[in-house]
């Protein structure tokens, strides 16, 4: 009780609430002081590369992994040390994890199981969640003989029959191919909204990040660079690495720019690129090295002093040659500042 | 040099080739030695002695069979050797769990190592060796007895030792101390197989257990056993067909009563009855038969 009162009163109380979280397996730092609020129905995604600490930090909050330091609070419940049984969590693991030995009405239903639900209602229920993943039927089936799609299905009813007030998806969709891959971000996307249930996925695929999410928190080093909606995290990266792992981008010493110093990043996107050498503000001029046609779109890799950039622009014949001087333009406002990574 | 590379290229497009050569000596071995003999001796069994000649007499007869369901002192034997063989298998599996569970979770590297060669090492050493060793730790003068005394609970010993059937005169000479020798002998086999399974049980499917609400209790007995029953029950073949199938054991260790090793060492040998011989070492494999149909009926291989 004291613990609760502790609590400073929001408006609108967290699902999730992270203070300087920590968690170091030996010497690794996989997660170093990481603080964040995710409100109730919220899709938040943990994006960052391997190693960056997202994947631990959303087992910290399962409850697979111990903080070193710091405090995990779950609506507003101290859970730092609960165990991942006595949270109101539940995950679809990378894997799926599903129990071999079982049917997938039986896994579906284990939940249920385990606190004692008696068998026709289990049943009962794990049908409807069969319903709501759309694999009505094949309940009698053994995970073995599902198809990854299925598989991943089935993880995500298991998961969801206890109506838990917070889901964890880590990398569910992973193992998929592209194709199922859309469809299921459509789906799992168009179930969060149904059910109102907070989702926290983690990826590291950026576009899967960006196309679902509300929010994105970019990890790297353990550390959180940059949290953000996807549309500012795209168009006011903060730091160097956001602006290269979300999307691409071209990072430009000021001085090069005739700018006072510091760092800026330029979109590919944002180029505008032109036969013969001008200088003049907002422009460059360098060498072509290379095109690639890529349908829609067409990139060019520019030779600009020391640097290499990339312009991206929308296919149409303009009858640049590898090798000619060309001029590279933006309008003054696609510079976005960088300020340096902690 | 072109002849090795020739047979190379064949071999390496004939891929069956090669298999069927790498495979033809193994299945004549098996299947010429082990399953020509197998089927040999259970011929055997449905032979019979001519009681004047002592010759086999190679027409088929059941009176081996006979001979043997007959003699209430024969049916002792396969009762009494069975239920050596099912409490054997119960103690190797009730002490080796916990440690292949201990040694499967929470153990790595050198530890592991460290572990796995404690699990290994008493197979390094004679069997007889061994089997003798615990003679003299269980010996009425042994350092079984020495320690209880030195304890003060000498009585608690002579009172185990005054249980009947179990008990006897002393320790080696009762059929607790054949119990204690066989569980010793036998734990390996019990353990490695279980290390084994549990090994291969994905830790992602303890963590979903957990994460559904199980506490560790129910992930045990819903998650962790059903997958892990194979191994234990190929754990529990090795100790139960090898605790039938001894015959040094029941004569170092324990009472006089025979055991079926030990009936078909003495029929085959001293006595020159080959057919009871056979009949009796048919018990085992039919027993063996029939517990492995149990355990399949219980479930033990839908995990595989």
């Amino acid at each position: 009780m004291v613990q609760m009162l502790k609590e400073p009163k929001t408006s609108v109380q967290a699902a999730v609430v992270l203070r300087e979280v920590s968690c170091y397996f030996g010497p690794v730092k996989a997660v170093d002081g990481v603080d964040l609020e995710i409100l109730p129905g919220e899709f938040f995604s943990m994006l960052g590369p391997s190693g960056s600490g997202k994947t631990t930090c959303l087992r910290l909050i399962g409850g697979f992994e111990q903080p070193t330091s710091g405090q995990i609070v779950l609506f507003g419940q101290d859970a730092s040390r609960l165990p991942p049984y006595a949270r109101d969590v539940n995950t679809v693991f990378q894997d799926y994890a599903l129990f071999p030995h079982m049917n997938v009405r039986d896994n579906v239903a284990y939940a249920l199981m385990v606190r004692g639900v008696p068998r026709p209602e289990r049943h009962r229920r794990a049908e409807e969640m069969l319903e709501l993943v759309k694999l009505a039927g094949l309940g009698d089936r053994r995970p073995g003989q599902l198809s990854g799609g299925q598989r991943q299905r089935v993880a995500l009813a298991r998961a969801l029959i206890n109506r838990p007030r917070l889901l964890l998806l880590d990398e569910p969709l992973g193992a998929l191919d592209l194709k199922l891959r859309e469809e299921m971000q459509i789906e799992l996307k168009a179930l969060q909204r149904q059910l109102g249930i907070t989702f926290i996925y983690v990826t590291h695929d950026q576009g899967e990040a960006l196309s679902m999410s509300d929010r994105v928190a970019v990890f790297n080093h353990g550390r959180i660079e940059q949290l953000d909606t996807p549309k500012q995290l795209y168009e006011y990266p903060q730091t160097e690495f956001v602006a290269r792992f979300v999307g691409s981008a071209n990072v430009l010493e000021g001085r090069l720019l005739g700018l006072e110093g510091g760092r800026y990043a330029l979109r590919p996107e944002r180029i505008a690129i032109q036969p013969g050498s001008q200088t003049g503000p907002n422009r460059l001029s360098g060498t072509l090295l290379d095109i690639h046609y890529l349908g829609a779109q067409t990139r060019y890799e520019v030779q600009v002093g020391e640097e290499r950039l990339t312009a991206v622009t929308p296919s149409e014949e303009q009858g640049l040659q590898i090798g000619s001087a060309v001029t590279l333009s933006w309008e003054s406002g696609s510079l976005r500042p960088l300020r340096e990574a902690v | 040099m072109t002849l090795r590379r020739r047979l190379s290229d064949v071999l390496y497009v004939r891929p069956l080739l090669l298999l069927s050569l790498l495979l033809i000596p193994p299945l004549l071995w098996l299947g010429i030695i082990y399953l020509g003999s197998l089927f040999n001796l259970m011929l055997y069994s449905f032979y019979s002695l001519n009681d004047f000649t002592g010759q086999v007499e190679y027409r088929f007869s059941l009176s081996a069979f006979q001979q043997l369901f007959s003699s209430s002192a024969n049916v002792d034997i396969v009762v009494r050797t069975t239920l050596m063989a099912l409490v054997v298998t119960l103690a190797c599996i009730a002490i080796g769990f916990p440690i292949a569970y201990y040694i499967a979770f929470y153990t790595k590297g050198n530890a592991r190592t460290f572990w796995y060669l404690m699990v290994l090492l008493p197979l390094w050493s004679s069997y007889l060796i061994k089997v003798y060793a615990w003679r003299l730790i269980l010996a009425g003068e042994g350092v079984v007895s020495w320690f209880f005394n030195l304890l003060g609970l000498g009585w608690l010993l002579q009172g185990i030792l005054s249980v009947p059937v179990v008990g006897g005169p002393s320790l080696s000479n009762s059929y607790l101390g054949m119990f204690l020798v066989f569980t010793y002998i036998w734990l390996p086999y019990m353990i490695l197989p279980i290390i084994t399974a549990l090994e291969r049980v994905p830790k992602s499917l303890i963590q979903a257990s957990s994460d559904l609400g199980a506490r560790p209790g129910q992930t045990f007995r819903k998650i962790i056993w059903p997958l892990v029953i194979p191994g234990v029950a190929a754990g529990s073949i090795f100790t139960f067909s090898l605790t039938l199938g001894d015959y040094i054991i029941p004569q170092v260790v324990g009472q006089p009563g025979f055991f079926i090793g030990q009936m078909v060492y003495v029929q085959q040998g001293t006595a020159g009855n080959l057919p009871l011989a056979a009949a009796f070492s048919v018990v085992p494999v039919v027993i063996i038969a029939i517990y492995l149909l149990i355990v399949r009926r219980m479930g033990a291989f839908n995990a595989l």
